[in-house]
């Protein structure tokens, strides 16, 4: 338990100049400006837009800079940031089949309409260190030969589009009309959780935790055998309805990356045998979190396929409740506050105990001696 | 946007949806070069001034199925009334307090342009660049598109 204290006013002031000073650096250095860190680590900027949960580029580079580059910190920062907001409406569902293709592979399909586009990727780099980054100026382009003079074609999305012979459930009945979604930042998650209450807790989840999850679910640990249908990376375009309007305009585009896996199914008793689908979206260029939420988010599915629910990562409480690094840090943290009561108590505790097995243990003796 | 949506709207309802479109997602500086040439000084009345907020943004499970929230957005709208009393609006993705009000601005005096000369002058040449901007972006990821071969391997013959 954590007892408030009071002071210490004048240490915490230095203590904070202090960590401006070090965030600062070396002055005989440029300051890095947030245009900068939104231009040139636009991945550290995606991380924490996704996990502070605020689609802003600008302000996720300012949390950037101002937390040293911690992520987590950062995400903390925009998070606090978004509660002073106030909230005009939800947005009408993207159409992400409409979106304007930077990037789009396929694990299972080699060739799909629209074809396969690598887009900027480091998948197929030797890892090596690139001393010419370290050198000053700019680093040698390499002149690019053309591999396709032929103009980007429709992308319809892989699944929906291979699935003739009905191998792989549908995202969609027939007919089925929408419902309106949970929102948990406005009520909290109760167990078991729609699907849709699944997505948005995995969406702004932690990247690291969702990705050993996913591997842990691969491993073993969730009879997950998936292969990845498609992944893809561009601008989606964002509209909503202003109440004064009363249709739909557009507000801007959304970079945004989406994973479809497909998982093989046994069946069940109302199921036939088949692929079964697990869904995942980040914002930005954030595909190892795209795939990691739609592996974790297939596993949760265990429950309602009527698959075993015999592992943490397909336990929906476990998952859920621990995906949130703003909650995960703040907690871990706040054992370095002031427990000073607290701990007293538990050392009173502890000396009592002593006391009185060493009595009991004199008085055993005592009495075998006796004997 | 769904499509019953869609066809109840009146052709100038389509209209003004069209170009708010275009005129949220230019670059605000784009926005503000085109209209600074332009050299239009309505007179109006504030009825929202430019006020930032957050909309949450849905995406569909799948892709295509059920709507899910996924996360916020930063947006800024605005409200502003010509002498003439019409109704300039404007939401726009950001926190740009400026280009909501020009947004709003040209959005009412869209709305009077009888003869599509703002049409011509501002949402035509933004539009375009809109659309240069993709064609660049397609363009480079067409260059990395791939063909894959899978070999045969020696143990299955």
């Amino acid at each position: 338990m954590y007892v408030a204290v009071k002071g210490g006013e004048q240490a915490i002031d230095n203590a904070h100049a202090l960590m401006r000073k070090q965030r600062r650096g070396d002055t005989k250095l440029a300051e890095l400006t947030v245009a900068q860190i939104q231009a040139q680590l636009p991945l550290a900027v995606d991380r924490v837009m996704n996990e502070g949960s605020v689609y802003d580029p600008e302000l996720a580079a300012l949390a950037l800079k101002q937390a040293s580059g911690d992520a987590v910190e950062a995400i903390f920062l925009l998070r606090a940031y978004r509660t002073t907001l106030p909230r005009f409406g939800y947005s009408e569902a993207l159409d992400t089949e409409a979106m304007q293709i930077e990037r789009r592979i396929s694990g299972t399909f080699k060739e799909l309409p629209g074809g396969q586009i690598l887009g900027a990727t480091y998948d197929y780099t030797h890892r090596l260190l690139d001393f010419a980054l370290l050198a000053e100026g700019e680093a040698a382009q390499a002149a690019r030969e053309p591999a396709s003079s032929e103009p980007l074609e429709p992308c319809p999305r892989v699944l929906e589009l291979l699935n003739q012979e009905g191998l792989i459930e549908r995202s969609r009945n027939e007919g089925e009309q929408d419902q309106t979604p949970r929102d948990l930042t406005r009520e909290p998650v109760t167990y078991p959780a729609e699907r849709t209450v699944r997505l948005q807790n995995l969406v702004r989840g932690d990247e690291g935790f969702l990705l050993a999850l996913s591997y842990a679910s691969m491993r073993g640990y969730g009879d997950s055998h998936p292969f990845a249908g498609e992944l893809r990376t561009g601008r989606v375009s964002v509209a909503l309805v202003p109440e004064e309007l009363g249709f739909a305009v557009e507000i801007g585009d959304m970079l945004l990356t989406e994973c479809e896996m497909v998982n093989q199914f046994h069946g069940s008793a109302t199921e036939p045998p088949q692929f079964t689908r697990g869904y995942g979206v980040a914002l930005g260029r954030s595909e190892r979190k795209a795939m990691s939420v739609a592996l974790v988010e297939r596993a949760l599915r265990a429950d309602e396929l009527g698959e075993m629910v015999a592992y943490p990562t397909q336990d929906q409480e476990f998952v859920l409740s621990h995906t949130d690094c703003v909650s995960a840090n703040g907690f871990v943290s706040h054992l370095k506050l002031p427990h000073y009561v607290d701990f007293q108590s538990e050392l009173e505790m502890i000396r009592r105990l002593r006391r009185e097995q060493q009595t009991s243990t004199q008085q055993t003796d005592a009495e075998q001696n006796d004997v | 946007m769904s499509a019953a949506n869609q066809t109840t709207l009146t052709a100038s309802q389509l209209a003004r949806q069209h170009w708010l479109g275009v005129l949220a997602k230019v670059p605000a500086e784009q926005l503000q070069q085109q209209w600074a040439a332009l050299d239009l000084t309505p007179d109006y009345q504030l009825i929202r001034p430019p006020e930032i907020g957050l909309t949450m943004v849905r995406a569909r499970v799948g892709g295509s199925g059920q709507p899910f929230n996924m996360a916020e957005m930063t947006i800024t709208r605005c409200a502003i009334r010509l002498t003439s009393g019409t109704l300039g609006v404007s939401y726009v993705a950001g926190r740009d307090k400026r280009k909501a009000l020009t947004v709003a601005l040209a959005d009412a005096l869209l709305q009077e342009d009888t003869d599509q000369q703002l049409q011509q002058q501002l949402v035509v040449p933004l539009e375009a660049s809109l659309q240069a901007a993709a064609d660049a972006r397609a363009a480079d990821a067409s260059q990395t598109k791939v063909d894959f071969f899978t070999l045969v391997r020696g143990e299955d013959e």
